[in-house]
């Protein structure tokens, strides 16, 4: 699904957002009448030092203006930009604080749901769609922490062989399927219907206050052990003192 | 992967009271050595998962090798192998042994 | 065959474990060399045998520990939750076992909220085989580590290990309250190979293990403020910056994180230019950028609080 196709979906009452060099930036219109904080990546551009530092600038900034504005960021993006400026300026930094800044929102009290709608991976994902409360996506999109080509070079197996493979388990192979097993996408929405129906449902549902991601790839069988090992170890610790 | 299981009597128990060390990492050419007192006084047991298939005899000869040598009674070894050469698996039973009997590895 | 099989074979016995060298410990030696004598108790240790569920369809052999030590332990006194990465298991990286482990220990140190904790990372990222399980342990790291942060915790990161700290575990540590680094520690979310294969060597040539060092090393994050403390290669050196950080690491904050924005921005427009990182050094205001990487430890910390104070409370 295109950009405008999504906003036009989900903010029908209007919006402001507008897309720069990739970055996505503005304000919809919910059906109450509030506002929602818009920000993202599109036309799947990589996350480098200095789209991260604009991202997490914009967070902030809607932190900044009080009250619990919620937030969607929606993702469309390459990876982490490869390149020695990048990693010289100290990504994983930049990338970290985008993630920080994303989370600390969370807990002052905005909601911040992810939307994907194009390719994202590695630490890109990690620091934009998986640093948010509630993950959403719509069919198509192609979430991967890395494709088979490079895991082959890796691990030393064919794409046949991992290819296989992947049929037998979602644990490593890339694809929304696959993610939303896991536990990492709550809720994959429906394009044929209205987004700003299906967003409005999300945000008004109860807030969780643990992050079930672990619960939920247990019960889709994409992570067997997480939740568990989670838990035990929470319980240890907690007796230890 | 292929595992392995060897059992045997060994004439002493392991000295000290440690119930359990670990030493080694899994890792290529590198093992890990779990050692455990969970086995009467006389007894030992070494279990192998190892990732160089087809070693069985060398890995009895390196087994029997070492329980004549330090009688690990009342001790089951759990190894994960790398594809260790025979003398780091030595070395590292050794260092078990030596380690749950109380000396510094 | 030659079967060696005699105690001689054991290395000799070391009776000052605190010298020994952070980068060649294996993960439970530093555990048990940072903390008090006999003060470390694990959770769910190697004796459980809870190993990857996933490793046995790649015909690889597990851990005992899926590569990940959890537990309580002392360090000077000071009550502590402990986590460590065996960077010489499948390069230290982050599994589903793996990471559930320090994902539960954080979220008892949130809610605990007085135990602070130390991490000590060793890690090439997400494990591909389980990649998935990698990357979401990864995203619940970072969200338990800052909630423990919000919750007033200091969490340290202490980097000096074989396998650096790179992808997914430079995110975590750039989380962190406060790191400490070694020469060893590269912290960076591309390696070099990476860099190498996506871009062509003429932007990394990842054999070039200068380039390497002085992009990603111990000693240009502390110059350019990506981590407080710069630790000599030996597990006191590792100690004493726990021992220091801790005890500097402010909680999470919209203050902070303003802060941390500015300290970034500003970054980019100081730096976003050079080429390299004896150029970054260089406009810092070191007058001999070219003998940085060969200069001694304690040399190396009087220059670099000189060039760049620690932002204690910009992280």
């Amino acid at each position: 699904m295109l950009l405008d196709k999504i906003l036009e979906s989900l903010f029908p009452s209007g919006h402001t957002v507008l897309v720069a060099c990739g970055l996505i930036f503005g304000r919809g219109a919910l059906a109450d009448g509030d506002s929602i904080a818009v920000i993202g990546v599109d036309g799947r551009i990589p996350i480098g030092v200095d789209e991260a530092a604009l991202l997490s600038g914009h967070v902030l900034d809607v932190i900044k203006s009080g009250g619990n504005e919620p937030i969607l960021i929606l993702i469309d993006s390459d990876s982490q930009r490869m390149s020695k400026r990048d990693e010289l300026l100290g990504l994983n930094e930049f990338l970290a604080h985008l993630a920080k800044c994303l989370i600390l929102a969370n807990k002052l009290g905005h909601r911040t749901i992810g939307l994907l709608y194009g390719h994202t991976a590695a630490g890109a994902f990690i620091a934009t769609a998986l640093a948010t409360q509630t993950l959403l996506a719509l069919p198509g999109a192609e979430p991967a922490v890395m494709d088979l080509p490079s895991m082959s070079r890796v691990t030393k197996l064919s794409i046949e062989v991992l290819q296989e493979k992947a049929k037998s388990t979602p644990v490593f192979a890339p694809g929304l399927d696959n993610l939303a097993q896991t536990g990492a996408v709550a809720i994959t929405l429906d394009p044929d219907r209205s987004l700003a129906h299906q967003l409005t449902s999300v945000l008004s549902q109860p807030v969780e206050r643990e992050d079930s991601r672990d619960k939920l790839g247990k019960e889709r069988n994409g992570r067997p052990k997480a939740a568990d090992i989670a838990k035990r170890v929470y319980e240890l610790a907690r007796a230890s003192v | 992967m292929e595992t392995l299981n060897y059992r045997a009597n060994a004439p002493q128990r392991a000295k000290g009271s440690k119930r359990q060390v670990i030493v080694g990492v899994v890792a290529s050419g590198n093992l890990e050595v779990l050692a455990e007192r969970v086995l009467p006084d006389s007894e030992c047991e070494v279990d192998i998962r190892t990732a160089a298939e087809g070693f069985g005899e060398v890995w009895q000869a390196v087994v029997a090798d070492f329980v004549e040598r330090r009688s690990p009674g009342g001790l089951k070894f759990s190894i994960n192998d790398g594809g260790a050469r025979p003398d780091t698996v030595a070395l590292r039973l050794a260092q078990a042994v030596s380690a749950i009997e109380g000396e510094r590895t | 065959m030659i079967i060696i099989a005699s105690d001689k074979a054991l290395p000799p016995n070391n009776t000052s474990a605190s010298t020994d060298s952070w980068y060649e410990s294996s993960a439970r030696q530093r555990v048990e060399n940072l903390l008090d004598a006999n003060s470390f108790n694990e959770f769910i240790g190697p004796e459980l045998r809870e190993t990857s569920p996933h490793l046995p369809l790649f015909d690889l052999p597990e851990q005992f520990d899926d590569g990940m030590i959890v537990g309580y332990g002392r360090l000077d006194g000071i009550p502590v939750l402990v986590a460590a990465q065996e960077g010489r298991f499948m390069g230290g990286a982050f599994g589903e076992i793996h990471g559930a482990k320090l994902t539960g220990l954080l979220r008892a140190a949130r809610d605990i909220a007085w135990l602070p904790v130390l991490i000590l990372f060793d890690t090439g990222g997400v494990r591909l085989q389980e990649a998935n399980a990698g990357e979401l342990a990864i995203a619940e790291i970072m969200r338990a580590l800052i909630e423990a942060r919000f919750a007033g915790i200091p969490v340290v990161g202490l980097v000096g290990g074989r396998a650096g700290c790179y992808g997914g575990g430079g995110l975590i540590a750039g989380c962190c309250s406060a790191l400490a680094v070694s020469e060893q520690g590269r912290i960076s979310v591309s390696g070099p190979e990476v860099i190498e294969t996506n871009r062509g060597l003429e932007e990394f040539d990842s054999k070039d293990r200068a380039l390497v060092w002085r992009t990603m090393g111990g000693k240009h994050r502390r110059l350019i403020g990506g981590a407080e403390v710069f630790a000599d290669d030996t597990v006191a050196s590792f100690r004493d910056a726990a021992r220091f950080l801790i005890k500097h690491a402010p909680s999470m904050s919209l203050e902070m994180l303003e802060a941390e924005q500015f300290r970034l921005t500003q970054r980019i427009e100081q730096f976003g230019t050079c080429a390299d990182a004896a150029d970054i050094w260089r406009s810092l205001g070191a007058t001999k950028p070219q003998s940085i990487p060969a200069l001694p430890h304690p040399d190396f910390v009087a220059l670099a609080n000189d060039l760049q104070e620690p932002h204690y409370v910009a992280r």
